[in-house]
């Protein structure tokens, strides 16, 4: 077992990036990401971390900074939240369509304006299409496990695609939790040296990003879908070797909890997903066939997961903590998509907005909503396709 | 079993930390804990809230919480006002304050269930006789770990002391032991209700 140390989310990913022998590091502070930034210079300054942190006067140039690096060959990390996210935006689809792998650490927090530094989602499925791979956690465990995990996904010559992981802000960003920190050297060696499609260094003549005719760009983008669809296999691979190797893994891209005999289930995305577990075991003991299929990935989507235990069941309930405005939740809107590609007769798919601005959504209020669905549905009624549930 | 519980002093007075500490006691003890700050901003000198989960199963839920089964009071002035009604202690719980002897509680100043338990230590004298002020702010948060300890037993007074050993090293470490220790002696049973 591995050394074992009271980390916030927040320092997780810190050491995470220690632990994969991050070569550059290059951010800018911003709540609730601060810390992240903060424990990597303390790191690297009392000497536990041979890494260089370049300071950069805004999240754009954080992204092309950590870009250039990585295009040189160096391993790379930057963290960001919210708006921070928001500036980074195209750089995030010039990394992707690059095929380089850069981690990104989100620590999500609600747009403004209102001034909010609380977690929605809504600058997490702002990069829904940028072509990077996206994850999300469940706690703090997890973080340091993905970060880790991320690298040896994003430096896999099947994909080389950047990867986001995300955690939430405050609920894993600022809570403290006993993390076990794998055997650096061991971390090390499963690694291995950084690879990557091609390094401009100098050495070798190589333009990238001139002039590309129409049917060369739809070659690289389909070749980035392909990488993509790939990653679905790659992502479960890694997942698995990490847990012979460390002994954790999370099932690959979902993570399902009670699912097997389930009538329902419940999905959601992010740290909440805990509490909605924690709720589905209260309505397992009186008796209600309910799992919950929690996203570990939201891109690639993992639909054939989500159709492997959603086959023949009678209803889905999907949370989600933010709104794709005239449209649904987004996580909704996949689940719909993806289950189509299996079936043309789907159970009752209900989407519940909620947690939105970092609203408390407890243990107890999911166990409500979710039991509401589930009696509904059996005393013959259809519930909503989509309700907020909102209180003060 | 799930401990919840909350550390109510000012901005400043190390209710995060004590909280953090308090996260690492558990681990050694072989439990599951969270440790976390009030979601928002704080200032120094205001009331301000900080929260720990004790369980020995992992923990699902998260986030903050105003319902606890234990309610820790850094500075006892906070008690004259209304503002601890905020928190409801469940019944059976405890709370536990940092207070001078002639102390007594005035309990329409807090919301609590049935047979709720009140502890008092003088937390600020012993930070003042261990020479424990920082910025002329006595140290009191690593002394109401000892009488958290002593007046719940969730977690060893050995593992609070190893846990603050591990938190601050060296002589900091110390002197802060040998304040939680004394804490956790002269920790009294103050009233039942």
């Amino acid at each position: 077992m591995g050394e074992k140390l009271v980390l916030t989310g927040n320092y997780a990913v810190a050491y995470a990036a220690k632990l994969a022998r991050v070569d550059i590091v290059a951010a800018y502070p911003i709540t609730p990401q601060t810390t992240i930034v903060e424990k990597i210079a303390e790191l690297i300054e009392s000497g536990e971390m041979d890494a260089i942190m370049i300071n950069v006067e805004s999240e754009h140039s954080a992204l092309a900074a950590t870009f250039g690096a990585a295009v040189a060959g160096a391993r790379v990390l930057t963290a960001t939240s919210s708006h921070g996210l928001m500036y980074m935006h195209e750089y995030l689809h010039w990394t992707s369509r690059a095929r380089i792998p850069v981690v990104l650490a989100l620590v999500t927090r609600t747009l403004a304006p209102g001034w909010n530094i609380w977690s929605s989602h809504d600058d997490f499925y702002g990069q829904r299409d940028t072509g990077w791979i996206l994850s999300f956690a469940l706690d703090n465990q997890e973080v340091l496990d993905t970060t880790i995990q991320a690298f040896k996904i994003s430096e896999d010559p099947r994909v080389y695609l950047p990867v986001l992981v995300a955690l939430d802000a405050f609920i894993l960003s600022h809570t403290s939790m006993p993390v076990e920190l794998p055997d650096e050297k061991q971390v090390a060696e499963w690694l291995g040296p950084r690879r990557q499609g091609y390094v401009v260094d100098g050495r070798e003549l190589l333009a990238i990003g001139n002039l590309t005719w129409p049917e060369d760009t739809e070659e690289m983008v389909m070749d980035l879908w392909r990488a993509m669809e790939e990653s679905y296999n790659v992502i479960k691979e890694v997942d698995r070797e990490y847990g012979k190797l460390f002994g954790r893994s999370y099932g690959g891209l979902i993570q399902c909890i009670n699912c097997s005999d389930a009538k329902y289930l419940a999905v959601a995305m992010g740290a909440w997903s805990g509490d909605l577990m924690e709720a589905v075991n209260m309505l397992r003991e009186e008796g209600y066939s309910i799992g919950v299929l929690r996203v570990r990935f939201y891109r690639p989507f993992p639909h054939r997961d989500i159709w492997e235990y959603a086959r023949g069941v009678k209803g889905l309930i999907v949370y989600d903590r933010a709104i794709s405005f005239g449209a649904w939740g987004q996580l909704y809107t996949d689940t719909v998509a993806g289950l189509y590609q299996y079936t043309t007769k789907l159970p009752i798919i209900s989407n519940v907005i909620a947690g939105v601005g970092g609203v408390n959504v407890t243990a107890e209020e999911f166990y409500e909503l979710t039991k509401n669905f589930i009696e509904k549905i059996e005393g013959g009624e259809e519930p909503p396709r989509i309700t907020w549930y909102h209180r003060r | 079993m799930l401990y919840e519980i909350i550390f109510y002093g000012r901005g400043g007075q190390g209710g995060v930390t004590a909280a953090n500490i308090l996260v690492y006691a558990a681990m050694y003890q072989g439990l599951y804990a969270q440790g976390f700050p009030f979601f928002g901003a704080e200032r120094r000198g205001a009331p301000v809230r900080a929260f720990a989960r004790i369980s020995d199963k992992p923990i699902l839920r998260h986030g903050m919480f105003n319902d606890t089964d234990i309610l820790v009071i850094l500075d006892h002035k906070l008690a004259e006002m209304d503002i601890l009604k905020q928190v409801h202690v469940r019944d059976n719980g405890l709370v536990v304050l940092n207070a001078p002897d002639n102390y007594r509680v005035k309990l329409e100043r807090f919301s609590i269930g049935d047979n709720v338990k009140f502890y008092r230590v003088d937390a600020t004298r012993i930070a003042i006789e261990n020479k424990l002020v920082v910025a002329g702010w006595p140290v009191v948060n690593t002394s109401m770990l000892g009488a958290l300890s002593k007046a719940s037993g969730i977690v060893s007074i050995d593992n609070i002391v190893k846990a603050i050993k591990s938190y601050f090293k060296g002589r900091i470490g110390e002197i802060n032991a040998v304040a939680a220790k004394q804490a956790y002696e002269k920790t009294i049973l103050l009233e039942e209700v």
